[in-house]
């Protein structure tokens, strides 16, 4: 632990460290930390936590927050991989911290586990883990994520086959973390390549049978900043914690822009 | 699909001042389709040429003067080496675009890279196409 001042407890702490509990294994937790106010460049800050096998990294930032370090920085709300506010890199690769086990990580044969955990990698960090979301979702507006129709609306739903809702049904699960874009190469090298997130959510609109921007958006990502920066690497499928087909929606955006056929 | 009425006026116009608006205009999607077919036509005319080279009726030992001159004066190889010289110096110089596209920092470095690129590959495929069209049997004798 670097220099922070040491007073117990600390700041926000939620009172003194439990007891740890029966069956767990101490894991030392990297975090790479950054705080505008008082570093000039990000740090790593060690912490020991005690682990259980079914902890989540979630837990364990929790009892780092709660018990050692107060002013640890970072964002989560549904802890159960529904909203996407935790995306961050866990040791290495973009997840979301409230789906990955402890002993997913344990390293084998008795030897001292090390997590590390950074912020996702091309979004400027705010603070610790939270980077400035601004950029990603303006890629995201930037395709038009709403249905778009013309004429008259019709008095009851707007009917859809079963086949046709099948068509998109991969792209609707996203949840908008960035775990893939931030994961991506030529995101990390270049911020104004839309990124697969963006993507994905177009895809979800262009192959809806119900919606009619699809040319629009296909005019949208034909651009120098659009589906052909795509380097076809996988990071971002990877990535997903949704597991959303991600390279896959963006080759089908692919063969449509060529063969302009949705 | 022709519609371009917005019914959702609430949800239009995105606060997104920093991206330019879409260009009806398909520069990478042919950039794209040329990497791959142009990829394919090499993989024929690449290996071909260094089977032929390389390997068939003793190989390198038997390239001078006179096998590129007799070659060289049927229509059909000159066809087959400046197709091998044009798409694989047009590949390259696409590859090496995207690579500094994707890597380049600054503008400033950026644009002069990708100059120097140009200006590398229009002086090779020009002198290149030259020396094919214009190439003398009699100039060695
Ligand atoms: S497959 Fe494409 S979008 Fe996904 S990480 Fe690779 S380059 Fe980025
Ligand atoms: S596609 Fe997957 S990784 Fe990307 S933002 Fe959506 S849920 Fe997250
Ligand atoms: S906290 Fe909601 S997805 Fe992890």
């Amino acid at each position: 632990m670097t220099a922070t001042v040491e007073t117990a407890p600390p700041a926000g702490s939620r009172g003194p460290v439990p007891p740890a509990p029966e069956g767990s294994t101490t894991v030392t937790v990297k975090i790479r930390r950054f705080n505008p106010e008082v570093d000039s460049e990000p740090r790593w800050d060690s912490f020991e936590v005690p682990a259980l096998p079914t902890d989540r990294v979630l837990n364990l930032l929790h009892y780092v927050k709660w018990y050692l370090d107060g002013t640890l920085t970072f964002r989560r709300s549904c802890a159960h991989g529904i909203c996407g506010s935790d995306a961050m890199r866990i040791n290495g690769v973009n997840r979301l911290a409230c789906k990955v086990l402890v002993k997913d990580l344990m390293s084998g044969g008795g030897k001292a586990t090390t997590i590390t955990v950074e912020p996702i990698k091309g979004l400027p960090v705010h603070k610790d883990l939270l980077v400035d979301m601004e950029p990603f979702f303006e890629a995201f507006r930037a395709v038009k994520p709403y249905l778009m129709t013309s004429g008259n609306e019709p008095t009851r739903e707007r009917i859809q086959s079963q086949a046709d809702r099948a068509r998109f049904d991969d792209t609707t699960k996203c949840i908008l973390c960035a775990c893939c874009t931030t994961s991506c190469p030529v995101y990390w090298s270049e911020g104004s390549y839309f990124g697969p997130a963006a993507i994905v959510n177009a895809h979800r609109f262009i192959f809806d049978s119900r919606d009619e921007g699809a040319e629009e958006r296909l005019d949208i990502l034909n651009d120098v900043d659009g589906v052909w920066r795509c380097r076809t690497t996988f990071n971002c499928t990877d990535a997903c914690p949704r597991g959303i087909q991600v390279t896959k929606a963006i080759q089908e955006v692919k063969r449509a822009l060529l063969f302009r056929r949705v | 699909m022709t519609a371009t009425v917005d019914s959702a006026p609430e949800l239009a116009a995105p606060r997104s001042p920093r991206r330019r608006p879409a260009r009806r205009n398909n520069v990478e999607l042919y950039a794209w389709l040329f990497m791959r077919l142009s990829g394919l036509a090499l993989l024929v005319l690449v290996l071909g040429h260094l089977f032929i080279m390389n390997i068939l009726d003793g190989g390198v030992h038997r390239i001078n003067f006179a096998f590129v001159a007799g070659r060289w004066s049927s229509p059909f190889w000159q066809f087959w080496d400046l197709a091998m010289l044009w798409l694989a110096q047009l590949h390259g110089a696409n590859g090496l675009r995207t690579v500094i596209n994707d890597y380049a920092r600054k503008d400033a470095t950026r644009f002069w890279l990708k100059m120097l690129l140009y200006t590398a590959t229009v002086l090779i495929v020009a002198l290149g196409s030259f020396v094919i069209f214009t190439f003398s049997p009699d100039v060695g004798s």
